[in-house]
């Protein structure tokens, strides 16, 4: 019968709906919990971090006075003329976007071809015994919990000023965190061609060439590129403790007000990080389709 | 059957070249491709280490070094520091919480405007989305040196830094989340009466929390490293104490110092991955 509502008797109805209250109510009993704890962790930081809201209100405008320097004197009448004055060094900046970039390349090689070492020995499908898989995988957490620019700090005092213990500490970086992920990728494998290449009397290493190898090299190589990118942006901040790249100059131009410098430095960088990112993910998708080619 | 099968394979060789051709013939198009990329590589690693002033000299008196270093490093030892320490790791923690949460405060709305499917206009989608891949594109470090010269050194500018780099992570993925809602609630909504505000109230909103708060958490985690570190340009927290030790070659503070934050990121891991599994349940773990 349309138009007519149909209802639940009274006494049924009252039981639902005091039934539905108490939930409610014990939810937001909760949320106003977890809210007061995370207001106590925010107090709590903002002492320990040294916030001072009033003082911050005071010179809010320094960002936008910031940012207004950033910008370079451009005009319409002579806008070639500008960019290149903006650009003054354009050529040694160049000359140092190359560096980084092969500071990120270097770093990314090193690390790959060692997480492919290693990778091996921290799989729990190839390697039976405990201990060694055991101390495989912790050397590849040590590696990559270290941030790589202590690892740079370290090394710059070691070998010196340069772009070598920048790609050092890239490298180890990129070794534990490839390593890792490589080694997810061989515990995933179909063991069938395994367990065929050793029954034919396939030593470790012919094993792992015929059987796993051709199973694993296009998400070695896909993780691989996608390090790359991460490696590039790290690059770029490498010189801030000496160790090589562009970095330097930003770190130079940033510290002497050098405004324009910095917002063409920084320009650059960005533009170079789109342009990797772009190239980088057309690689993998090529990669990842020759996997699915049958 | 005392033979192997590899004994019997080798016995039958000629048998399986001739009936399985196609295993054995050599793609010689794809061997040349693969060559041509692995000497192209080489050639590349070899000009860097050429051009990057990379010799066998520097790498066996630089690996000695860190021999020597490393023998100074045991024990660690806090050289009668460690209430200072122990603060700066606080104030470590404390920038990475209001930094992460600064961050996802002024990222919320921006996820609403950069979703195809709340903002449906293609210019301003895309304007959104460029300016956050910019601001992603700037490293945390630089942000750190930015600050610092902006608010001057300390945690407050450590606190702006993480704020504005993960501004830029978080745009995109609560867009991303929010694309990815079932829309199917807010017609609910919608038909029952509901305005737009309300469905995204009761429909978006509880479908979007989870995953955003399980993404805050997840950053909150990555902060903490990068809190660690971004005192070596001045931004606060214990990068500062980390980066002065090692120019002054303490090399058992150093040591202690490393062991701290490693210990300290290693808690709030845990920590945080209980919240995460709290508040999305087992099965959405996966970022």
């Amino acid at each position: 019968m349309p138009g007519v509502l149909l209802r639940l008797p009274p006494e049924q109805l009252e039981h639902a709906f005091s039934a539905y209250g108490a939930a409610v109510r014990a939810k937001r009993r909760r949320i106003a919990l977890g809210l007061l704890c995370l207001l106590a962790a925010i107090a709590l930081a903002g002492v320990a971090g040294e916030v001072d809201l009033v003082k911050f209100a005071g010179n809010i405008d320094r960002f936008p006075n910031y940012i207004r320097n950033l910008l370079p004197q451009l005009s319409w009448a002579n806008f070639g003329a500008d960019v290149t004055e903006w650009f003054w060094n354009l050529d040694e900046w160049l000359k140092l976007l190359a560096d980084t970039l092969l500071i990120a390349y270097l770093g990314t090689l090193l690390g790959a071809v060692g997480a492919f070492l290693v990778c091996f020995l921290a799989a729990a499908n190839l390697e039976p015994r405990n201990s060694i898989r055991f101390v495989a995988r912790r050397f590849l957490e040590f590696c990559r919990t270290v941030p790589e620019i202590v690892f740079a700090l370290l090394f710059v005092v070691a070998f010196g000023l340069g772009a070598m213990p920048g790609v050092l500490a890239l490298a180890i970086h990129t070794l534990g965190a490839l390593g890792k992920l490589f080694a997810e990728v061989v515990e995933n494998i179909d063991m069938r061609p395994v367990d065929g290449a050793t029954a034919t009397g396939a030593n470790r290493v012919q094993t792992i060439h015929f059987a796993v190898l051709p199973q694993v090299a296009s998400n070695f190589a896909s993780y691989a590129l996608l390090r790359f990118e991460i490696n590039v942006r790290t690059a770029a901040v490498m010189g801030f403790v000496g160790a090589g790249g562009i970095g330097q100059e930003l770190v130079v131009a940033i510290r002497k007000f050098y405004y324009t410098d910095v917002s063409a430095i920084l320009l650059l960088i960005i533009a170079t990080v789109m342009v990797i990112d772009l190239v980088t993910e057309q690689l993998r998708h090529r990669l990842i389709g020759m996997e699915r080619r049958p | 059957m005392s033979e192997t099968l590899r004994e019997f394979a080798l016995r039958d060789l000629q048998g399986l070249r001739a009936r399985h051709r196609a295993v054995f013939t050599t793609d010689w198009r794809r061997r040349a491709t693969l060559l041509a990329g692995l000497i192209v590589a080489v050639a590349l690693a070899a000009y860097g280490f050429w051009r990057l002033d990379f010799s066998l000299g520097r790498l066996g008196s630089g690996l000695g070094q860190i021999a020597h270093m490393v023998s100074l490093m045991f024990p660690p030892s806090p050289g009668g520091r460690l209430p200072l320490y122990l603060q700066s790791l606080a104030e470590t923690l404390a920038i990475a919480l209001l930094g992460t949460l600064t961050a996802a405060v002024l990222a919320f709305p921006i996820g609403f405007l950069a979703a195809k499917n709340v903002i449906p206009n293609i210019f301003a989608h895309f304007a959104v989305r460029r300016v956050l891949d910019v601001v992603r594109g700037v490293d945390v470090l630089i942000w750190a040196l930015i600050f610092v010269n902006v608010v001057g050194l300390g945690p407050f500018a450590g606190i702006l830094a993480i704020a504005a780099s993960d501004f830029g992570t978080f745009g995109k993925l609560f867009s991303e989340a929010v694309e990815a809602a079932d829309k199917r609630p807010g017609e609910g909504v919608v038909a029952s009466g509901g305005t737009p505000l309300q469905a995204l109230r009761f429909a978006l909103i509880p479908q979007v929390f989870p995953v955003i708060a399980s993404q805050v958490l997840y950053y909150f985690e990555s902060n903490t490293r990068s809190a660690t570190i971004i005192g070596i340009v001045g931004a606060g927290g214990i990068g500062l104490h980390l980066a002065e030790q090692i120019r002054i070659l303490e090399w058992d503070v150093v040591a202690f110092l490393v062991l701290m934050i490693l210990i300290a990121v290693a808690i709030i891991d845990w920590i945080s991955s209980r919240l995460r599994l709290a508040i999305i349940g087992r099965a959405a773990v996966v970022l």
